[in-house]
């Protein structure tokens, strides 16, 4: 056991750091009710009048329903793909299976950018053009893992047993997925989801370089932030982006019951 | 329905092969296959006059790249600042990990995870504006601090120590957690004073999380361009010249050249990383 001191101490820096992190994401959530166009700190002018002229932007509103498109796309595609690849790998042994992993989350451990300029190059080299639907390519290609590890990790905790004995008692194949393993993987299935939409999003790292001139809502953001007149309105979409993006991944904590939300450890 | 579930019941492989056709073949014909267009590019060339790409091999890329003094100034950075943050993220990272691990109660530790947990899903493009908007002149931290830290080299490094702060303490969490209590008690047992278990023991086991972790706050930085775009004023980073390249000059065979040099520094690094077993804690 630590000395009481210590304990203190670790206590008083794991608080200090938990709040710095909260600090940038309540700032641009308080700038968003800022009325003046001047962005010095402190706030003296409070007012919404900033959401309704976001709200009545044309071009926010295209790029956020482009934004909403891509993620329900990409995430419905990572959703197919990421529990078909991970029944395969927690299902069967098979040669090359750990290559199948690694392949999987190639998308996520290589820089976004080495992805974004790779995917940018060959939609170039194939003469397509930059659109929503390249957006989608991209978006779904590093989502597809994060279904898979949640998918993964369910399947393995599983007993087998359970499956032999549904096939024991006369089963067949589809009856088994149906009413043993959906069940069972439903929330993990759920909370992948989540994280996929959230994940793609929020994207610009690779969304820069396969959107062409189509706008989501990270692009708007990346496009207009430095421009002051457009200033206000960034603060209440950054806003909302902090929101849409929070509610899906505390929703996926709670189903999975692992606060990691399937990252890291 | 019925005689196909039996096909597959009866042929596992069947079954097998029908699962991973199409995430591999999206990963394949799409991912590794633009990864391959990526690598060949490298080798072409550029021509300024006609703005057309040159499709002979050509080491050039890699002369101007090696050769060239703004190129190697702004590598240097680009792994310089990857390295510190790195650095600066698992100073912080351990107490926190630590504090989470072995000492808090199970029902805090969970709230801390998920205080971690949240920021670090949340929109980074959206993190990297709220610095900005704390870092410009007049800004909350122009306010705060006596002095100005602007848009430079130094923000930049701040913002990247904050944007992958979590990502380092999760391994280090799991490792720590992961530590049979009966490996500290023996220590202290033998008379160890809580500083010796902890810089002996408890360190030691901990450096395979410790490494997994600075994989991601090193290769994360190494690939970044958002942030030094936004809060880096004049200073450039690798991935800034590719996007540029990219995007307003057109020269797509220099940009995956340089592409190259991130992802060769990062596979050093992961062999290096792999013999600490930091892979088992990733």
């Amino acid at each position: 056991m630590e000395p009481r001191l210590t304990r203190i101490a670790l206590r008083i820096t794991t608080a200090v750091v938990l709040v710095l992190l909260y600090v940038p994401l309540v700032v641009v959530g308080l700038y968003a009710f800022n009325g003046d166009r001047s962005q010095s700190w402190p706030i003296t002018n409070w007012s919404t009048k900033w959401f309704s002229t976001a709200w009545e932007n044309q071009d926010i509103r295209t790029a956020l329903a482009n934004s909403v498109k891509a993620a329900l796309a990409a995430t419905v595609l990572a959703l197919l793909l990421g529990t078909c690849a991970a029944f395969a790998v927690a299902r069967f042994e098979f040669f090359g299976r750990s290559t199948v992993s690694l392949v999987l989350i190639l998308p996520i451990a290589l820089p976004g950018i080495v992805t974004g300029i790779a995917l940018n190059s060959t939609i170039n080299e194939l003469g397509i053009d930059f659109s929503l639907w390249t957006i989608i390519v991209g978006h779904t290609t590093f989502c597809i893992v994060v279904v898979y590890n949640n998918a993964v990790a369910r399947l393995r905790r599983m007993s087998p047993s359970l499956v032999e004995a549904s096939q024991d008692l006369g089963a067949h194949g589809w009856q088994t997925f149906r009413y043993v393993l959906l069940p069972n993987l439903r929330s993990a299935l759920a909370a992948g989801a989540l994280l996929a939409f959230a994940l793609s999003f929020d994207e610009i790292v690779v969304t820069n370089f396969t959107g062409g001139t189509d706008q989501t809502l990270p692009k708007w953001i990346y496009a207009n932030l430095r421009l002051p007149n457009a200033r206000p309105q960034v603060n209440v979409v950054a806003l909302v982006v902090i929101v849409l993006s929070i509610i899906p991944i505390a929703i996926a904590q709670r189903l999975t019951h692992d606060p990691t939300g399937g990252r890291g450890s | 329905m019925r005689r196909l579930s039996s096909a597959y019941t009866n042929h596992p492989r069947l079954k097998l092969a029908t699962l991973l056709a199409a995430p591999m073949a999206w990963i394949v014909l799409i991912y590794l296959a633009s990864l391959a267009v990526l690598l060949i590019s490298a080798f072409w060339t550029f021509d300024t006059f006609s703005a057309t790409i040159v499709k002979t091999f050509s080491l050039d890329n890699f002369i101007e790249l090696a050769t060239t003094d703004v190129y190697r100034v702004i590598t240097l950075r680009t792994i310089r600042i990857a390295a510190l943050t790195t650095v600066i993220d698992v100073v912080i990272a351990i107490p926190i990990a630590y504090f989470c691990a072995r000492v808090a109660r199970p029902r805090n530790r969970t709230i801390i995870l998920v205080l971690l947990v949240l920021p670090l899903w949340t929109s980074y493009l959206v993190k990297i504006f709220a610095w900005q908007t704390m870092l410009q002149t007049g800004g909350l931290l122009d306010y705060v601090l006596p002095f100005n830290v602007g848009y430079s080299e130094t923000a930049v490094l701040i913002v990247m120590s904050y944007l992958w702060l979590p990502y380092v303490v999760l391994p280090i969490y799991g490792s720590l957690e992961r530590l049979p209590g009966s490996l500290l008690e023996a220590s202290a047992d033998l008379g160890a004073h809580s500083r010796t278990t902890f810089m002996r023991v408890t360190l030691p086991l901990a450096v395979p999380g410790i490494v997994a972790g600075s994989i991601f706050s090193f290769a994360l930085t190494l690939g970044d361009y958002i942030a030094p775009s936004i809060v880096g004023g004049k200073t450039q980073f690798i991935g800034n010249v590719i996007y540029d390249n990219v995007g307003v000059a057109g020269n797509v065979p220099f940009a995956a050249a340089y592409a190259m040099v991130p992802i060769a520094v990062i596979g050093v690094y992961l062999a290096l990383a792999k013999r600490t077993g930091a892979f088992e804690a990733l």
